[in-house]
């Protein structure tokens, strides 16, 4: 017990410690150099700036949230289905996969605006947006991890007389599921960022729009605090993904103890 | 009463080249058969036709006289790799054949479940295969082909990846368990000793793609413990050696 108590705080440690360090430096800095507040708030005014907003900022959050949940999942679901289509279809992999990676090249923030003078200031582009960012990776992951697959295991599927969906379900799937979700965990930032930048160019609510006004104001504690609060949600969020992928993958323990002893 | 039989099968990859050539073969019921030959010789291609994997250019394989060239689901394989599906439970990989033909998964379990002391893998129902031993790995994929319940089976180098410990070890405990279930087996090996222990007939490649007259081991089974270290081993292991080498098979 305390070996493992010990083992704990020799991990912990040194990254509370970074952190510790870094907050140090900066109360140092602020407070020594008595450099204008409007240029670096101190750790204390941004913590103040969180104490006098926190309402106004997480009924924001919730709106930005709203649209990365449902970007992320509509981003998901289309991407799972090109990936099944162009795994199934040599025709659709050779066709899509070329004009997927091109449309990869377009920079997101580009297109935003055009997405706002099509679809609006509501929700609607923020979440498409997140979709056009997020639906690549999940893709091109999904796609690789069913066409690594073995071939003696499918070969092992069809002598039991398995069927075509059958072999995806009890062999494709589970293969693809580490990529899949190392590819989502970085989506997920992708899609907050997005739908942050998305609501910078247009709209009335969200993180994003909450961000243009207190820049406009010379607010910069509260803008401090307000990135905080949005690395704070993409955290939260991968950490849920990492819950979710350990739920769907309990096998990873029992790989990951055999690595270690191999090593 | 033939259960199996290879009727003329020849078979190339690239339609030059012929890997099998005219292979005739039958496995009788109950019958324990090995296929014994240098490596690249074949075997394998053999058994994936067999399966219904590949399709033959020219031949047919029968299964009690219906033609089955070209269809998989009708025999148990088990594949050169012991092929455990490192993301399911081994009991959950042993299930798999019952789960495929549409049993629950629970139900798949319990059944599976009441197999697995006999073949020595009593407690490793909910473990991952990563954390087996090659022997245990062996015996669960060896459990999965049988549950797969079809009359024959063909088992591609059952017990070659194991040490020479485990493997005697598990010679013995297949025939045991063989004794009891009487499957009707098809079996690749390279090892001549395992061939002649484990049979009651023997084909060997004959490298040019054919497979030569059979060898009928005439001991009874079960096998007596010293039947490795008899005479009678030693002269069936001579005359397939001198088989092989008339056959100008290179060992
Ligand atoms: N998918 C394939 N495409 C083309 N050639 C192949 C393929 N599979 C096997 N071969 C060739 O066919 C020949 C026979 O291979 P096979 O795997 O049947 O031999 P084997 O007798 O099982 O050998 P081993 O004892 O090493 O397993 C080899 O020369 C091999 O290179
Ligand atoms: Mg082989």
């Amino acid at each position: 017990m305390s070996a493992k108590l010990r083992s704990t705080i020799s991990k912990v440690a040194p990254r509370v410690g970074i952190f510790v360090l870094i907050l140090a430096v900066w109360y140092c800095v602020c407070r020594f150099t008595g450099i204008p507040k409007f240029i670096l708030p101190s750790p204390g005014d941004v913590i103040g700036a969180f104490r006098d907003d926190w309402r106004l900022m997480l009924s924001h959050a919730r709106v930005t949230l709203t649209e990365t949940m449902i970007g992320l999942f509509v981003g998901i679901l289309i991407g799972f289905l090109t990936a099944v289509l162009m795994d199934r279809f040599a025709l659709v992999r050779k066709t899509v996969y070329p004009l997927i990676v091109v449309s990869q090249t377009i920079p997101t923030v580009a297109i935003a605006p055009m997405l706002v003078i099509w679809l609006g200031y509501e929700m609607l582009p923020k979440i498409v947006l997140i979709v056009l960012v997020v639906f690549f990776p999940i893709a091109i992951s999904l796609l690789q991890g069913f066409s690594e697959v073995d071939k003696d295991t499918v070969n092992l599927m069809r002598s039991m007389g398995a069927s075509r969906m059958q072999i995806f379900r009890y062999v494709k799937l589970p293969n693809s599921l580490g990529h899949f979700f190392s590819s989502l965990k970085i989506s997920v930032s992708y899609a907050v960022v997005s739908a942050v930048v998305s609501e910078w160019i247009g709209g009335t609510e969200g993180l994003g729009c909450y961000m243009t006004r207190v820049r406009k104001s010379f607010a910069s504690d509260k803008m401090f605090a307000v990135i905080i609060l949005i690395s704070v949600i993409s955290l939260i969020l991968i950490w849920l993904t990492e819950v979710i992928q350990h739920a769907c993958m309990p096998w990873e323990k029992a790989h990951y103890h055999h690595r270690r002893t191999i090593e | 009463m033939a259960v199996l039989e290879v009727k003329n099968v020849t078979f190339s990859y690239d339609g030059v080249n012929k890997i099998l050539n005219d292979v005739n073969l039958v496995l009788n019921d109950g019958e324990l058969v090995c296929l014994l030959g240098v490596s690249g010789g074949g075997k394998t291609t053999l058994f994936n036709i067999i399966a219904g994997l590949l399709e033959p250019q020219q031949g047919q394989v029968l299964l009690n006289g219906e033609d089955i060239t070209g269809q998989s689901g009708k025999v148990s394989y088990m594949l050169q790799k012991d092929m455990l599906l490192p993301y399911r439970t081994v009991e959950d990989n042993v299930a798999l054949p019952l789960i495929i033909k549409g049993m629950k998964k629970k139900e798949a379990r319990e059944k599976v479940g009441a197999y697995f002391e006999e073949f020595g893998i009593e407690g490793t129902q909910k473990r991952y295969p990563v954390e087996l031993s090659g022997g245990m790995k062996q015996r669960a994929a060896l459990l999965r082909t049988y549950l797969f319940s079809a009359q024959v089976a063909l088992l591609d180098e059952p017990f070659s990846a194991l040490d020479t410990l485990t493997k005697s070890e598990m010679h013995r405990w297949y025939l045991d368990v063989m004794d009891r279930i009487k499957l009707s087996t098809l079996f690749i090996t390279h090892d001549v000793d395992e061939a002649i222990l484990l049979s009651d007939r023997i084909y060997l490649l004959d490298g040019m793609g054919g497979l030569t007259d059979e060898i009928v081991i005439k001991e009874p089974k079960p096998r007596r413990k010293e039947f490795v270290l008899s005479e009678e081993f030693l002269q069936y292991k001579r005359d397939i050696i001198a088989k092989i080498y008339a056959g100008k098979t290179d060992v």
